[in-house]
């Protein structure tokens, strides 16, 4: 690479959407709320012992204005739908969706006509979280790829 | 100290007031803004409200009755606390004081029940 090469040592180049991703997946702010028992793991995740701060996601914000990813931690009812679905219109753009554990991702042990069988039939979800409840790590993993995700899709991907 | 020495100062001050502008700007310039109408809703816990709620809607007057109790024994309980601590260097002088106190409450106490303000129906 030519400019790299004649740059003294100590100076590194990057892009605007690079940069830009680098500092959005490093800041996530998560939606404080959580649905089922899911959401004590994940209140576990970001206390001291699995400690989410080391991932630059452990300030949770009880407003969607101030959220970029929601953590769906839980069974999704039918009756709590309609909620989930306006918090995510009401978070700034642009935002991540991580379905904690098997109830959100596919209705997990209750499939029955209480429980929305899966939250992307409500809402777009970018990473699945399998487990019963997942333990802390996992729930870091699936942040983690929240991550990557970011960092790949650049700022194109979510400025449209 | 002449004023040369608060240079760094002023290059702290002035260089802070850059980068936080600086931070803005870029925010401004490079995040996407996509006001809709859900979004521009007010927060009210992601239940969904009409534009034209009116916000004042009727609820049971006990609920008044339990909120003005509730402001007397936790205003007790507030006096408590203090008096808790310094119970030994006031001696017997406070722990009359305090009886005379909770005897005052427990006369508002008394004729709260026996005007039945505890039974909910």
């Amino acid at each position: 690479m030519g400019l790299e090469d004649r740059l003294p040592e100590g100076i590194a180049l990057t892009t605007v959407s690079q940069a830009v991703s680098w500092a959005r997946e490093n800041s996530l702010f998560p939606l404080l709320f959580g649905l089922a028992c899911c959401a004590i793991e994940m209140m576990a995740t970001f206390a001291s012992r699995y400690d989410l701060g080391r991932f630059g996601a452990e300030v949770y914000r009880a407003s969607p204005r101030q959220a970029d990813l929601m953590i769906v931690s839980g069974r999704v009812s039918r009756k709590m739908a309609p909620i989930v679905r306006q918090l995510y219109e009401q978070m700034a753009d642009p935002k991540w969706v991580i379905s904690m554990g098997d109830c959100a991702s596919c209705g997990g042990i209750f499939n029955n006509y209480t429980i929305v069988q899966g939250v992307d039939k409500i809402i777009p979800v970018d990473v699945y979280v399998p487990g019963c409840p997942p333990r802390p790590e996992a729930l870091i993993q699936g942040i983690m790829k929240v991550q990557e995700k970011i960092m790949k899709e650049g700022i194109k991907g979510t400025n449209k | 100290m002449t004023p040369v020495d608060y240079l760094p100062l002023l290059i702290m001050i002035v260089t802070a007031i850059i980068f936080a502008a600086l931070a803005l700007m870029v925010s401004a310039l490079l995040g996407p803004r996509r006001p809709t109408h859900r979004k521009l809703m007010p927060y009210e816990s992601g239940n969904i409200v009409s534009d034209t709620d009116p916000g004042r809607r009727r609820f049971p007057v006990k609920f008044y009755l339990i909120a003005m109790l509730f402001t007397i024994f936790d205003v007790e309980v507030a006096f408590f606390y203090p008096w808790a601590v310094v119970f030994r260097q006031l001696k017997v002088f406070g722990f009359q004081v305090m009886l005379l106190f909770v005897a005052v409450l427990l006369i508002g106490f008394f004729y709260l029940w026996k005007k039945g303000a505890f039974e909910w129906d």
